[in-house]
């Protein structure tokens, strides 16, 4: 499998030339907005989110990742603009010269609340940090609705080897289908089913992942927000109770497979490898692996 | 290509661009990842052309496909060229500007008619014709391939065809249009970088040019062979001499990666010493006379790899090293030590300095920038240097900076083990998704997704051979024979067979191959063999299949 | 693209319903791409999912007609014929009521028991089925035949509805308005032994547009006075006179004229219908291709003008399409029309036909130069897609969820092409504009609500139906017009705009039925329901039955209206079993948040508007105390 491959070699040395061009984006006009009273430039096209992060607000958001188109479903986000009738989300509107934003008005936080005490009174919030954070900055209190408020209770799904699906855990943020569809592995093994409160996840005719078009490649995993998709190896850990990530370290490296140069990070625990995961911002994957990259590691396992 | 070995492109140019030729190379499974920068091309508008005998699952995102016969690939290059040159959309202004060889080209691809083509590759005319035209008008475009370009006994041949049509069309030096090797293996492109190749020294520099070896040797503080190495099946042809006795393997499997597995097996224990260092017990381990238990160079030990759009990265250690595993690095210095020089302590960043210091393309790549950049693509020369995003600009510029880019003349020759009526069937390999190479990292994990080895046949085939999916059938070559259960594959069409290269204890598929080899560059024709297969008389728990 | 299938395979008749469809839409202008050709050496195809995916729902339809369910063989083989990943398109059928993905007795009667019918006896008729075909959603008749209860079916002038459909090789479907138990359960007798017929459920006039014959009538005019599938008669009665003057006039002025006439949309938002027109006509030379949508989804729970118009005068509703078209710069266009109105679909699909055979649709129409076509998409069960975003993404083959807005459709409509998006009610006041003129039409109603309007009558009040006015009388004038107050004669309330809409009371009786009218007393207009309701009614249940029509209706995308319709609904049983968290007080005060955050964080209309009727009638009455 040696694939060493190199056309007749000259004895020379090609010198050095200038840097290759490239072509510039596009001129981008600034717009000036403002925002809590204070005002910003940000390029058009650019969105609320981007003007609110440029000022170092905090917006919080939970369908929103920088590597998938927005969808603006879980409505966290939302902010007030002066002259809409509605709140807007921050994460996909894109910003107008003079927007006169606020985004911690009153509305704006009992919105915020509102969808938070929504969301934690109908799902299992315990292995979502994040959401948990912002249920204590918006005092939300999930119980609010009654102990017989509906919810999404339901068994996991374990029906294979390398990862559990929870769904009593999802927030249906859509972000494990995009990351499965256009915005990043195009499988398309899962889609949004059913309608309304009853609207999940699945794949078709809720078949078993071991039917389905799955590749495996936890592209899902890696962008769930509430640990509804969780590796194998760390749901038995977390059910054993031995998960324990004040105690894991981890390392970037690259993927040991294929050429592509994927960035990794390794997750260890006691010196052994519990995870690998990907960054988003790693310029080959955008926080995407395949089959191989994800849980093809345990070879290590193997190496004593 | 025209000088350092590298892809001239960056992913993200894949992303960009407007036509992409796909070349013997199943990305969707084998570049997993590469295949999403495409899939992004593809959402943004560029057309996908596939070339290979297989409709796998990245000919199925195409726009076409071509599916031509095994080993046929320059025949249809040099058609698709002398169509562009005879729709006049050969690229006159760049050839005289800044390439060699042209007319000698245009005469050898007059040849190769589009009606010869169609003959020779099986793709009707007009497909090649659109293809053709496609890329030639293309405002960028990119040649993309992998093994099935590679794995031929005219490897560089099949390379240089479509290095030519890059050259005939300009689709090369520029943002967005290049030529691109995918790399199998993590750190190929970093083992080239690094001067594992028979006639260079780090960085691509010639070992045969005496300045630069002088360079080397001040540095190294010894004489370095004046002369070329060996590539592997040198290195085979040397052992069958007798001229090569002693071998050191790292982190290699011969045994069940070489293409002819009787050969291999038979000079290998013929060694007087084989050394192998590796993570596993591998075939080629149990020959071996001295084990040397290695380390895992992407999670155990500090360093760099190369990727294939030539991204220098760093790997880290994540986990300590077993007890009685060395880090790499350290068994070679102790090495050193045992020939009676001391090198000092092993550090990694200490080795990539002098590294930087010898070979000027990697010489601002600090680990310190290498950090920060996540990475940078070579040639970077200084530390203000970002890296290039693609080679080959100086080809543009006015005037030429550089020598001229060759075209190369190159003549379709069909695959070595030819088809007739004894064997009728062209046996091609390949990976999957979730396997590689010979199997011993990637079946220690539970994929779903991972099944028996099998001889993947056309349906057609199976109702021809009156073979049901399941059934253990014999596949015969020239040179061995194995038993294998079928499976059908509506991406072969009759005539057409494929066994993945995993499953080597399953299936020894280096049995049947041929070790027809490139002489450029040392690969084997993995890609074609002729087979043939016949019903099993005896049932699935017979005899075991002959190994020779 | 690399699509992956279980091994279920489609039957032979999943397999022909499928081919059948695909070749229908292929031989229907400008609807299908052909396939590329394999002979194992090459393949052309495009990407399949670029081309074929629009054409999923109605291959869907076909098997959920012919077979009763969508099964995984039958799912399969459209996922292959169309290039859509099999769990998309589950996604994408599983999203609407009318597809069952289990397997189903071929004969359905879906028995409306929503607002207007339950005035009517809705509770009763459903009392009545369940002692005599056993409960909702069991199998009855031998397992041929179920009966649900369903949504409106927006057959208010007639209520208490039901719609029966049977699957099949021709399937067929039936109304029973009135309906009894008997009446239903004998029509889904003959279904289940396959001898229902194919006759079509002819409009009478006479019972759903009381006003017809009436000389003053302008957009129901032609209503029992012509044979809704003849062009001949439509054009006897003034028919296509519009479009000649149009396109005498040039697009420009054709849009200046709408823009003049100051009409606004019939559809629920009152959008002003010329601005849309100019915003997709200032494109036209960005060589991208425009669409003209007519909206007829018409899914508002007591609302049917729309239906009414489409099966007594669908060459109105062709002619006024045309007309956009030719203003805005279009060349296709699609008509949505809601699945439970299988009768106003085939009277349309029939007038595209008799109007293409006159060239009165396709290339060069009247020899003018100017061509344009219409294709029929039926949706399948599903409120939301009323809704024009979630139109769009139902007509691509994706599920009926809304986008989020900017951008607009008239930038990014369907197939993300500027596209204008009018009411049926809208498109037929155009024909009006274009005779007369835009400025005498905008003189015709009060300042701010030019021209005319269909309101529907319905619940208790004397004679239901569909009526037109001038803008300018008030909601007593209108109830007058129908024959004043039925049941007990004792008006309790009066539900204006349907579900989204508002309850007003007997006190607000005097309020001019005009957009700027309700806007003063903070309701709203709609879709132009007017539904009665006497003092006999229960408006807890009432509420009850609304909260549940939007918990069933929500699309489930965005999580303040996934789970506030949930939660709203919740809230309101405990009021109504008197077992409310803390007080009365505190429930209201949790419903008023849950509304304020609807309201404001929703993505769409739906959920902003899917407290409004509830919170109106808490305002007016203390229902829970």
């Amino acid at each position: 499998m040696s694939e060493q491959l190199q056309a007749p070699s000259p004895l020379i040395p090609v010198p050095r030339a200038p840097a290759p061009e490239i072509p510039a984006a596009a001129a981008r006009d600034e717009l000036e907005i403002t925002i809590d009273g204070k005002r910003v430039k940000v390029c058009e096209g650019a969105t609320i989110l981007d003007a609110t992060k440029k000022l170092g607000i905090e917006t919080p958001t939970l369908c929103f990742l920088e590597t998938l188109t927005p969808v603006n479903v879980c409505r966290v986000c939302v902010v007030e603009l002066e002259g809409s009738r509605t709140l807007v989300p921050a994460c996909s509107r894109k910003v107008e010269a003079g927007m006169v934003i606020r985004t911690d008005s009153e509305r704006v936080r009992l919105s915020r609340r509102v969808v938070l005490e929504f969301l934690a009174s109908s799902v299992d919030v315990s292995t979502a940090p994040q959401l948990r954070a912002y249920m204590k900055r918006y005092k939300a209190r999930a119980e609010k609705f009654g102990p017989r408020a509906a919810t999404v209770a339901q068994p996991p799904k374990i029906d294979n080897e390398l990862y559990v699906r929870d769904y009593s855990k999802c927030i249906l943020c859509y972000k494990c289908v995009e990351a499965c569809g256009v915005d990043a592995q195009n499988t398309f093994a899962i889609g949004v089913a059913g309608r309304g409160f009853h609207a999940h996840i699945a794949t078709e005719f809720e078949i078993p992942l071991t039917n389905s078009a799955c590749v495996y490649c936890g592209n899902c995993i890696g962008v769930c927000p509430t640990g509804a998709l969780m590796g194998k190896i760390e749901y038995e850990m977390r059910a054993a109770g031995t998960w324990d990530e004040s105690r894991q370290t981890r390392t970037e490296t690259i993927c040991p497979y294929c050429g592509v140069g994927c960035g990794v990070t390794v997750h260890a625990q006691n010196g052994q490898i519990v995870k690998v995961s990907s960054p988003i911002d790693h310029s080959v994957t955008q926080g995407n692996l395949c089959i191989k990259g994800r849980f093809g590691w345990q070879f290590m396992q193997d190496h004593e | 290509m025209f000088g350092a070995g590298g892809g001239t492109s960056s992913y993200r140019e894949i992303e960009e661009t407007d036509v992409i030729l796909l070349w013997g190379s199943n990305a969707r499974e084998t570049h997993p990842i590469f295949f999403h920068h495409v899939l992004k091309g593809i959402r943004n508008g560029a057309k996908l052309y596939v070339i290979d005998p297989r409709r796998t699952s990245s000919a199925q995102w195409a726009d076409t496909w071509l599916g031509l016969d095994v080993g046929s690939d320059i025949c249809l290059a040099n058609a698709m060229a002398r169509e562009m040159i005879h729709s006049g959309l050969a690229n006159e202004k760049f050839i005289r500007h800044a390439t060699s060889g042209f007319d000698a080209y245009r005469a050898c691809v007059e040849k190769y008619a589009l009606e010869r083509a169609e003959l020779e590759t099986g793709v009707p005319a007009e497909v090649i014709r659109q293809t053709a035209h496609a890329y030639a008008k293309a405002k960028r475009a990119q040649i993309c391939w992998t093994l099935g370009i590679t794995e031929h006994h005219n490897a560089v041949d099949n390379v240089l065809a479509l290095v030519n049509l890059a050259l005939l069309t300009g689709h090369v030096g520029r943002y967005g249009s290049g030529v691109n090797p995918l790399r199998g293996q993590n750190n190929v492109q970093g083992g080239g970088d690094m001067g594992a190749i028979p006639d260079r020294l780090p960085g691509f520099q010639n070992v045969e040019n005496a300045e630069l070896r002088a360079k080397f040797e001040r540095a190294y503080g010894a004489k370095i062979d004046p002369k070329r190495g060996l590539h592997l099946s040198e290195m085979f042809e040397a052992m069958e001499r007798d001229e090569l006795t002693t071998l050191y393997v790292l982190g290699e499997n011969p045994i069940d990666s070489e293409a002819d597995r009787h050969r291999a097996v038979k000079l290998i224990s013929g060694l007087e010493f084989l050394v192998v260092q590796d993570l596993f017990y591998t075939k080629t381990a149990e020959l071996a006379h001295v084990i040397l238990p290695g380390s895992a160079g992407w999670c155990e030990t500090e360093g760099t790899v190369t990727s294939s759009e030539r991204r220098v990265q760093r790997v880290r250690a994540a986990v300590p090293l077993p007890d009685d595993v060395r880090d790499d690095m350290e068994i070679i210095y102790e090495l050193a030590k045992r020939f009676g020089r001391n090198w000092g302590k092993p550090d990694a960043q200490a080795i990539w300095n002098e590294l930087r210091s010898l070979s000027p393309m990697h010489a601002g790549m600090s680990y310190k920038r290498l950090e920060e950049l996540g990475g940078i693509q070579w040639p970077c020369y200084d530390e203000s240097h970002p890296g290039e995003l693609y080679l080959h600009s100086r080809l543009w510029r006015e005037p030429l900076i550089g020598p001229r880019a060759p075209f190369s003349v190159v003549e379709f020759e069909p695959p070595v083990d030819e088809l007739n009526e004894e064997y009728p069937i062209r046996l091609t390999t390949g990976r999957h998704l979730d396997s590689y190479n010979t199997g011993e990292q990637s079946r220690r994990f539970p994929s779903p997704l991972r099944r028996a080895a099998t001889l993947d046949l056309s349906l057609e085939d199976g109702k021809r051979y009156k073979v049901c999916e399941g059934e253990q059938v014999r596949v015969s070559s020239r040179r061995g024979s194995v038993l294998a259960p079928v499976r059908f594959d509506p991406g072969l069409r009759p005539g057409l067979a494929f066994l993945a290269v995993h499953f080597h204890d399953e299936i020894a598929t280096n049995d049947l191959t041929i070790d027809a080899v490139d002489p450029k560059s040392g690969t084997s024709e993995f890609k074609a063999t002729a087979i043939r297969i016949e019903k099993c008389v005896e049932n699935s728990s017979g005899p075991a299949p002959d190994r020779g | 693209m690399d699509l992956h299938l279980t091994e279920d395979k489609a039957s032979p008749e999943e397999e022909a319903a499928v081919d059948a469809a695909l070749e229908k839409l292929a031989s229907s202008p400008g609807e299908a791409t052909p396939l590329g050709a394999t002979d194992g050496h090459a393949r052309s195809n495009g990407l399949p999912a670029r081309s074929k995916r629009h054409l999923l729902l109605p291959v869907l339809q076909a098997i959920q007609e012919r077979l009763g369910w969508i099964s995984p063989g039958a799912l399969n083989y459209a996922s292959l014929q169309l290039g859509v990943p099999p769990a998309e398109a589950h996604g994408v059928a599983s999203f609407y009521e009318l597809f069952s993905l289990t397997p189903r007795p071929p004969v359905v009667a879906h028995v409306c028991d929503d607002i207007a019918c339950m005035t009517r006896g809705a509770g009763a008729l459903c009392g009545d089925l369940e002692r005599k075909l056993g409960p909702a959603g069991s199998p009855c008749v031998d397992g041929k035949a179920l009966w649900q209860r369903s949504s409106c079916l927006g057959l208010c002038e007639r209520a208490p509805a039901a719609l029966i459909t049977a699957a099949g090789e021709t399937p067929r479907e039936r109304i029973v308005a009135p309906a009894k138990a008997d009446s239903i359960s004998s029509v889904v007798a003959e279904a289940a032994l396959g001898r229902l017929t194919a006759e079509i459920d002819r409009l009478d006039s006479k019972v759903s547009v009381p006003q017809a014959g009436q000389s003053q009538l302008r957009l129901l005019g032609r209503l029992g006075q012509a044979d809704p599938a003849s062009v001949d008669d439509y054009r006897r009665l003034g028919g296509y006179e519009a479009l000649k003057k149009a396109l005498d006039f040039g697009a420009e002025r054709v849009i200046r004229e709408v823009i003049d006439s100051k009409l606004l949309g019939r559809g629920g938002a009152a959008f002003p219908a010329g601005k849309k027109w100019q915003a997709v006509h200032a494109q036209r030379n960005l060589h991208r291709p425009h669409y003209v949508i007519c909206n007829a989804d018409e899914s508002e729970p007591g609302t049917f003008k729309d239906r009414i118009l489409m099966e007594g005068d669908p060459f109105a509703i062709l002619e006024g399409m045309t007309i956009a078209a030719f203003a805005v710069g279009a060349t296709k266009g699609y008509i949505y029309i809601r699945g439970e109105y299988p009768f106003a679909a085939r009277q349309l699909e029939k007038a595209i036909h008799a109007a293409r055979a006159q060239s009165f649709l396709g290339s060069s129409i009247l020899g003018r130069g100017f061509s344009f076509d219409i294709a029929i998409r039926r949706g399948a069960g599903a409120y939301i897609c009323g809704e024009e975003t979630a139109l769009f993404n139902s007509i691509e083959g994706y599920r009926g969820e809304p986008r989020n807005k900017p951008p607009f459709p008239t930038q990014s409509g369907l197939f993300h092409e500027p596209s204008v998006v009018n009411n049926v009610e809208t498109l037929v006041n155009v024909l009006e504009i274009i005779l007369n003129g835009g400025a005498a039409y905008s003189r015709i109603g009060t300042a701010n609500s030019s021209g005319y309007r269909l309101f529907c009558l319905s619940g208790h009040v004397v004679r239901p139906g569909v009526y037109e006015v001038p803008f300018g009388p008030t909601i007593r004038d209108v109830i007058e017009v129908a024959g004043g107050v039925g049941g007990t004669g004792r008006l309790q309330a009066v539900l204006l705009g349907g579900a989204a809409g508002s309850f007003v009371s007997p006190k607000e009786l005097d309020t001019p039925l005009t957009f700027e009218g309700t806007r003063a007393i903070g309701a709203t207009l709609g879709s132009g329901v007017v539904l009665l309701f006497d003092d006999s009614v229960d408006l807890k249940q009432i509420l009850l039955r609304i909260a549940a029509f939007f918990r069933s209706e929500t699309c489930g995308q965005c999580v303040p209206c996934r789970v506030g319709t949930m939660r709203q609904e919740e809230a309101l049983h405990r009021l109504a079993q008197r077992k409310p968290l803390g007080s009365n007080e505190q429930e209201s005060a949790l419903l008023k948040e849950m509304a304020q955050a609807m309201r404001d964080a929703s993505i769409c209309g739906l959920g902003q508007t899917a407290s409004g009727a509830i919170l109106s009638a808490m305002d007016r009455w203390s229902l829970f105390s």
